[in-house]
């Protein structure tokens, strides 16, 4: 489903050139659930607005369902691979109501049947036609989050990139968030990549995981590894070691 | 059992709304001793607001009520405005959560620590000038000496708050209040902060109150802990025995953790009673 190839990442130029992501690779399977995990600045998030299309100084070769991934995204891309942003509360246009939100996006990707999604999306992320008007200031971080999450959810991906979806809210709504991305994934058949700096929940989501340090991927593991806490690269282990 | 710190008896917090009185503490004791005291909970479970109703930072309309907040037997609610200055800061701090947000973008970490400990101490610009390098030691900050010319854009999350409590730290406080310090922090740099305020604690004999929403995190790190819901407190444990909690509040926040030793499908959620928030709450005092 997804091929990255010596991926490189840069932002800045000359002397304030940063490498962000330096010689990464990687592949997800179809159906498969890949996860990043690292400190802050490993690039791990880097690597995710590269696939998207949000970084554009990058070298290397990125592949999307075997199409391979240009300068310029096209629609249909857009209709393949959809994000999830960290923070519900910045990811939100604060003056959209949740039916704008929704319905702009049903309609910039060329639905006709607007009303009746609408409807469908809302009920799939376990909101309810109640919270159809509401505005973002009307709801709590859980239920922004489900609202990225049906957004993202529109155009019928194949592909979501999930940064972080968990990181700004509570343990008791996180377990309900992730518990609604692992309903969707099986129902729908997604593939995930998963960034986030917590071992434990990208050990309970993901099938394999990608250890980042300083732009680089130090490791790539399966979960049963991480599990009997086998790591065999010395940060990932140390890693492991302050997340228990 | 030596005499508390801190007591604090029956604190209420109150927001006027259109809605009516909105109630964000409700009856709230404890008492603090030369311990390390976690307050957990989840967001908008009152624990961020005890802690800011401690040092009366609640500006109006918010309203803070109590029977008493006595610091060495002395009630801080009676004390005026300008008497609370020389509590704050001098005899109870505060670590805020995000750097970002607490240090002054404009001025260089240096004066900000220099302005902080004239702030208490009569001292001359070059001794306040040496304290400060002292402080940024005893945080642990290398090359302390460019850290003070910096600003505070140029440190990382891990420093600015290691900047934050050396800050804190000056006036030699003798109870820190810490509202999520490392919450914004990697778990790597989250445990040198940890292990600084624990040293720190330790040395001085400071009375720490931690607040945090991560249990594993309270559990590992404070002797003490208060968990907070709606406004009350449903139970008081020893931070290491929170395993066998009891209250089913505390029970469901455990349970809803994803764990790597014990992988499963679905996680437990969090099914909410509302008979919760309607317990008195428990005392915490000793």
């Amino acid at each position: 489903m997804l091929k990255i190839d010596k991926l490189n990442v840069w932002f800045g130029a000359g002397r304030d050139r940063v490498d962000a992501v330096k010689q990464a690779s990687f592949e997800v399977a179809s159906g498969e659930s890949f996860g990043l995990v690292g400190e802050s600045g490993s690039g791990k998030s880097t690597i995710l607005r590269a696939i998207s299309g949000l970084a554009p100084l990058w070298s290397g070769a990125m592949a999307v369902d075997g199409q391979t991934l240009g300068k310029i995204r096209q629609r249909s891309f857009y209709k393949t691979v959809q994000m999830v942003f960290q923070d519900p509360y910045a990811s939100l246009h604060p003056r959209h109501s949740v039916d704008q939100v929704l319905g702009e996006t049903l309609y910039l990707h060329g639905f006709d049947d607007i009303d009746r999604r609408v409807v469908k999306l809302l009920d799939d992320v376990g909101l309810g036609q109640k919270f159809r008007f509401r505005y973002p200031h009307q709801l709590s971080g859980g239920q922004r989050q489900r609202v990225a999450i049906a957004r993202a959810l529109a155009p019928e991906p194949r592909l979501l990139l999930l940064d972080e979806p968990t990181s700004a809210l509570d343990v008791s709504v996180q377990a309900e968030i992730l518990n609604l991305l692992v309903d969707l994934r099986r129902d729908r058949g997604l593939t995930y990549v998963m960034v986030s700096h917590d071992l434990s929940v990208v050990g309970h989501m993901c099938e394999r995981l990608a250890v980042m340090k300083d732009g680089e991927i130090v490791e790539v593991m399966g979960v049963e590894t991480l599990r009997r806490m086998e790591a065999k690269h010395p940060y990932s282990q140390s890693l492991l070691a302050a997340s228990v | 059992m030596m005499e508390p710190l801190l007591d604090v008896e029956d604190l209420w917090v109150r927001f006027p709304s259109r809605q009516g009185i909105f109630d964000a503490v409700r009856g709230v004791s404890f008492s603090l001793g030369r311990e390390r005291l976690g307050i957990v909970g989840e967001s908008g479970s009152g624990k961020s607001m005890t802690g800011r109703a401690i040092l009366r930072l609640i500006r109006p309309p918010g309203i803070v009520e109590a029977k008493q907040i006595g610091l060495h037997g002395v009630d801080l609610m009676k004390k005026t405005e300008k008497e609370m200055r020389s509590v704050r800061g001098q005899k109870i701090s505060m670590v805020m959560q995000d750097p970002k947000f607490s240090l002054n973008p404009v001025m260089t970490i240096g004066d900000q620590i220099i302005e902080a400990y004239r702030q208490h101490n009569p001292a001359s610009k070059a001794e306040a000038h040496a304290k400060a390098l002292e402080m940024l030691e005893a945080v642990s900050i290398r090359d302390s000496a460019r850290v003070m010319r910096a600003y505070p854009h140029e440190m990382s999350g891990g420093m600015g708050q290691r900047i934050m409590i050396a800050m804190m730290l000056i006036p030699n406080p003798e109870i820190l209040i810490a509202d999520e310090p490392t919450s914004a922090l990697d778990v790597s740099v989250q445990r040198q902060v940890l292990d600084i305020m624990d040293k720190l604690v330790k040395e001085r004999g400071m009375g720490l109150i931690f607040i945090s929403h991560d249990l594993n995190l309270v559990a590992d790190f404070c002797d003490r802990v208060l968990i907070m819901y709606a406004g009350r407190i449903v139970e008081i444990c020893e931070a290491d025995k929170l395993a066998q909690a009891k209250h089913p509040y505390t029970r469901g926040l455990l349970n809803s953790l994803p764990r790597l030793d014990a992988p499963r499908d679905h996680l437990e959620v969090l099914q909410r009673d509302p008979a919760w928030s309607e317990a008195p709450s428990v005392s915490g005092r000793v």
